[in-house]
């Protein structure tokens, strides 16, 4: 079993619309020292999953089944308050928007002090120094005096670094990042990407970062989630997702996007349509209306969910075509047009 | 480019400032002026796109408001068509919007949510109270289709749509005046990657349909890249370099253009070894207080004593290449400045 194992973990939200299924049979796993991407559009469910591993929608009107098993212990069966004292020691979270998880009334070290000494039985001085170290590592300028400044004083990047410390004070062995920088501008991500690299190798804590941007898993990823409406559409090792990608929707998203580290392309390829409403996925294989190659699979895709199905040595694709077909279309006509459009 | 003929100039903007004041107390004293926009000059030539980037905060978006006079300048020039334009009075001005049109970011905030699709599209006609050969209605199902909405859409209203198509919605209003320049911003940073695509193709194609002339802010380089004929990056109120597309992208010579993109992550896992890269360190100073001379020098790695003391102006390096650096990067051996050549 891995550090963290999440076995087809459901959560559906019942509303006036309807049910909303925005995570639906996700199972994924994360050694500590390593690092997992999860990416997909807005809507696809990627914020509700990692709400709903540190057992944020406990007690809330969700519904949730499924294994979340971390460090050997199982975490849906187990009482909201006992997964409260897990977080912060155990696992933690950085947000993408900062302003949301810090309080405005109290001085950044004041927050970081009262996390720290509910996991740790020691003085005010003691937590301030370390307050004061974990500032001066995530690289703020001037940590002792910077230590008592209020969250609006910060810049949004220095706001982002003191939430990274914040979350890092009790040394979590979990860590889940929910897009820490798409606020960012890019050097100052830049900056954040590098430290987030260099403190979990520091710390050998396991780390999920949550994304929709390709170009930040590939830097920071040792596997990769691609998520599509709740469900995990193709899950693989960076270099599976980056260099075999075998699904469609894994395609579209590559094309869609324009890289500086290729020659320009006279023409984007982007993915028709727009994602589903999770009220009303739809029926057989949810990328079916998006999918230029739905009719590959003799009505099947629009009737029959294919199966999340391993194509090679730990690589999972969620689709009706065989594998054979898959990797002739990526070979001979994704891949070129990828390169040369 | 500078040296486009006359005819061929649709746009020129001459040592363009925009000073905020900031004021104080009661009675309003003015205690400074954040600099959003602080001398800067570019020409614009018919049928091209011109590419503005640089990070949050640096004027793209007062550029932008600038050019189509929806802010007034504090001094310089704005040149629209042989006109200057620069402090023309709304009621001249109306006349010109026709041909100067912007769309926003935002495709939630930007479209009245109480209004019917065709009611928005069909706004600018009967703003400028344009005839048309059949009708308000059909024109704005003409331009519906032409933006890859169904004509069939014109009674719906906003919140009826997704993302992308509400910022079809607001490029179709965009377009109902057949405008001569087209200034987007951020058009598609609040996109879903599939759909930014979709929108950029949609910019492009337009383009080559229409006519258009645009200048397209964004923060996210391999938009613009991929978007733009040219390319002006800002920082700090300031343009510090700016040329072709191919020049600026092969072979930056300012060092925050150097050091934007090796920011840029890149999807090529097996890539991001062998990238060089370059961290600035800080975050971008405030345009209240900006540092003097180069406002770079502050998180520059080249920076020398010169930099803090003499503002480098931005002089042609190469031919349509233009740079505003005391030490440039990748610089023809000639076209280096003394001060840099000094030192070397
Ligand atoms: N009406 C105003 N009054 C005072 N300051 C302003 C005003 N409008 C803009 N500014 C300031 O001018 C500077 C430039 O703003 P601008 O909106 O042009 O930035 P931008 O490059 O578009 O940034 P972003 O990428 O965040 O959109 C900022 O410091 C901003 O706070
Ligand atoms: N508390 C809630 N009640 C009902 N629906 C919710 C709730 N939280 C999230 N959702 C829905 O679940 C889906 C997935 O949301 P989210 O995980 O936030 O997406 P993202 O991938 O953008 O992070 C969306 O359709 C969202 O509207
Ligand atoms: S199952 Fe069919 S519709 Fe779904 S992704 Fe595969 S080819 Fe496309
Ligand atoms: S002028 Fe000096 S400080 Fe400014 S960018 Fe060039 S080298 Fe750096
Ligand atoms: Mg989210
Ligand atoms: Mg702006």
């Amino acid at each position: 079993m891995s550090f963290l194992d999440v076995k087809d973990l459901k959560i559906h939200f019942p509303t006036d619309d309807g049910l909303v299924k925005s995570v639906d049979g996700l199972s994924f796993s994360v050694e500590r020292g390593r690092t997992l991407g999860i990416v997909g559009e807005s809507g696809s469910g990627k914020s509700v999953t990692s709400l709903g591993v540190l057992g944020l929608h406990k007690g809330g009107r969700a519904r949730i089944s499924g294994e979340i098993w971390l460090d050997g212990e199982e975490l849906n069966g187990a009482t909201a308050e006992h997964v409260r004292g897990l977080r912060g020691k155990k696992m933690a979270m950085i947000f993408q928007d900062p302003l949301s998880s810090m309080h405005p009334y109290y001085s950044v070290g004041h927050q970081i002090i009262e996390a720290y000494r509910i996991h740790n039985d020691v003085s005010k001085q003691v937590a301030r120094k370390h307050a004061v170290d974990m500032l001066g590592r995530v690289g703020i300028p001037e940590p002792g005096r910077r230590v008592d400044s209020y969250p609006h004083e910060f810049s949004g990047g220095m706001r982002q670094r003191a939430m990274i410390a914040m979350a890092l004070s009790c040394d979590p062995e979990l860590l889940i990042a929910d897009e820490p920088t798409t606020a960012l501008d890019v050097t100052v991500q830049a900056q954040i990407l590098d430290l987030m690299r260099d403190l979990q190798s520091e710390f050998n804590s396991a780390l999920i970062i949550i994304t929709h941007d390709l170009g930040v898993v590939a830097e920071l990823s040792n596997d990769i989630l691609v998520m599509y409406a709740g469900r995990c559409v193709e899950y693989g090792s960076t270099d599976d997702i980056f260099y075999r990608p075998e699904h469609p929707y894994t395609w579209g998203l590559l094309g869609s996007m324009p890289r500086l580290d290729r020659e320009p392309t006279e023409r984007l390829m982007p993915i028709k349509g727009s994602p589903p409403s999770l009220i009303n996925v739809p029926q057989g294989c949810a990328f079916h209306p998006r999918c230029p190659f739905g009719e590959r699979t003799e009505g099947k895709a629009e009737t029959a969910a294919p199966a999340l199905t391993e194509t090679e040595g730990g690589h999972l694709v969620r689709c009706h075509m065989s594998r054979d077909e898959r990797r002739t279309l990526w070979e001979n006509e994704i891949k070129p047009a990828l390169e040369t459009s | 480019m500078s040296e486009a003929s006359a005819d061929e100039l649709l746009l020129s903007v001459q040592n363009v400032e925009k000073h905020f004041p900031v004021t104080k107390g009661l009675l309003k004293r003015q205690v400074g002026a954040v600099k959003a926009v602080d001398g800067i000059s570019f020409d614009v030539v018919k049928g091209e796109t011109l590419g503005l980037v640089g990070e949050s905060g640096c004027g793209k978006s007062t550029t932008g408001r600038l050019v189509t006079r929806l802010l007034e300048p504090t001094a310089g020039k704005i040149i629209f068509e042989g006109e200057d334009i620069s402090h023309m009075s709304q009621g001249r001005l109306r006349p010109l919007r026709r041909d100067m049109q912007m769309i926003f970011q935002d495709p939630y905030s930007s479209l009245n949510p109480r209004h019917t699709v065709g009611a928005i599209v069909g706004a600018p006609f009967r703003i400028q109270g344009v005839r048309t050969e059949n009708g308000v209605k059909k024109a704005v199902q003409d331009i519906l289709e032409l933006v890859g909405l169904n004509p069939e859409h014109y009674n719906r209203y906003p919140h009826e749509f997704s993302g992308g198509q509400r910022q079809r919605i607001g490029i179709a209003r965009t377009l109902a005046l057949r405008p001569k320049l087209i200034i987007a911003d951020e058009p598609v940073s609040a996109l879903d990657v599939s759909i930014q695509a979709q929108v950029v193709n949609l910019l492009e194609d337009l383009q080559n349909e229409l006519d258009l002339t645009y200048v397209v802010i964004a923060h996210d380089l391999s938009v613009v890249r991929h978007i733009s004929d040219r390319v002006a990056v800002m920082y700090l109120g300031k343009i510090v370099e700016i040329a072709d597309r191919k020049l600026l992208y092969s072979s930056p010579m300012h060092p925050y253009t150097n050091a934007l993109l090796s920011a840029v992550p890149v999807p090529d896992p097996r890539g991001r070894a062998g990238r060089e890269r370059i961290r600035l360190t800080g975050d971008v100073p405030s345009p209240l207080n900006p540092p003097p001379a180069c406002r770079f020098h502050t998180r520059c790695w080249k920076a020398q004593d010169i930099c803090k003391q003499v503002e480098p102006p931005l002089e042609q390096l190469a031919s349509g290449h233009r740079v505003a650096c005391h030490f440039p990067e990748n610089a023809p051996q000639a076209a280096t400045t003394p001060a840099a050549t000094e030192d070397a």
